[in-house]
């Protein structure tokens, strides 16, 4: 899923200092999962604004609302029911979301509540971590499933480099070395020659590096 | 004309067993302030950051959440729960530029026991030297 966690109180509340009725709009998606902008966060941050409004004399209305999704067009579309009744969107959705409502209303105002930060995984509760870059070339049939490009610090190809130690990863003792990680897993499995194998210079042209990217599924479209 | 701070307390069922056992006149006569007003959960784990923000909104002063002992919690995680919930609260305030010490926690053990009122009258001496809510009012 894709994790995000809220921006500091008072980002939000100087973005929408001119508006005086806020649609605050949370989504049922990812950010609901990793608790950063569903219903519940919601809630808290139409809350918030108003305090941080009534505490600067300037009363507010705040809509509270949470969408199935808001990187789908036919969801996105469900805001018109609140036509005329806001000045400004704060969408708690990650930045796919906030991107979509731009595109989809020309005409209003809409703000991120949420730093968008990863593609990643539930660790534990409350803890998440980054699992995968989206790089849009997936080596992990390579790599006995663990990702050196999302979670190597260098996205090393051929590692482990010199700063494996003990299998940590010089930038911190907590983060694990992946490349140990891999070369372990690999070993485990029976796979440990797959090491030896020489990784070919990679094309990062999927990776964005080439522009915004677009997948078009032709026997779906219609 | 003296200010009285509006007061919500939250306190856990268990935790608050006091207030039932002495009834309506008890506790004023063991000194609990008038202007503290009791909201009683189920359990300190049945505390949102919403109710307290929400008390706020609703012109309090100041907020506090009475739990069990973090280790005796009835429903094992239910206080300690609470007590994040508080600290979220807690960080609201200071992101808004309020004073932190508007919400507290207190982890008190269950049953009649002085502490009970003293927390009462902890939060009554912190408001009061604090003063209104900036949320009131406009901006201070």
């Amino acid at each position: 899923m894709i994790i995000a966690e809220r921006k500091p109180l008072n980002e939000i509340i100087e973005m929408v200092k001119d508006a005086k009725r806020i649609l605050v709009l949370g989504c049922r998606g990812c950010v609901t999962v990793c608790s950063a902008g569903g219903e519940r966060e919601v809630e808290i941050l139409a809350s918030c604004i108003r305090l941080g409004k009534m505490k600067a004399g300037e009363p507010c209305e705040v809509i509270e609302a949470t969408l199935v999704r808001q990187c789908d067009k036919e969801y996105v579309d469900a805001i018109d029911q609140w036509d005329g009744q806001y000045d400004a969107i704060v969408s708690m959705a990650c930045g796919v979301g906030v991107n979509f409502i731009a595109n989809l209303r020309p005409c209003d105002k809409v703000y991120p509540a949420v730093n968008t930060t990863a593609f990643g995984g539930s660790a534990e509760q409350g803890v998440w971590s980054e699992q995968c870059a989206g790089c849009g070339n997936c080596v992990l049939h390579l790599t006995g499933g663990l990702c050196p490009v999302a979670r190597c610090a260098k996205s090393l190809m051929n590692g482990p480099c010199g700063g494996s130690v003990n299998g940590r990863c010089e930038i911190h003792k907590d983060v694990p070395c992946i490349w140990q990680s891999i070369y372990d897993r690999l070993e485990r499995t029976g796979k440990g020659a797959d090491m030896n194998r020489i990784a070919p210079i990679r094309d990062w042209s999927t990776a964005g590096h080439g522009g915004p990217r677009k997948t078009v599924r032709n026997d779906l479209t219609v | 004309m003296a200010f009285v701070p509006n007061i919500q307390a939250f306190c856990c069922h268990y935790t608050a067993q006091q207030s039932c056992a002495e009834g309506q006149g008890g506790l004023p006569a063991d000194g609990f302030p008038a202007n503290v007003t009791i909201n009683r959960l189920a359990c300190g784990g049945k505390l949102e950051v919403t109710m307290l923000l929400k008390a706020f909104e609703n012109g309090a002063d100041g907020v506090y959440m009475v739990g069990c002992p973090t280790d005796k919690c009835h429903n094992l995680m239910g206080s300690q729960r609470a007590a994040k919930r508080v600290a979220a609260v807690k960080k609201a305030l200071a992101e808004l530029g309020v004073e932190p010490e508007r919400a507290a926690m207190f982890h008190l053990e269950r049953g009649l026991h002085p502490e009970f009122v003293q927390a009462a009258q902890q939060m009554q001496e912190t408001i009061t030297a604090l003063g209104p809510s900036p949320f009131k009012g406009g901006a201070q």
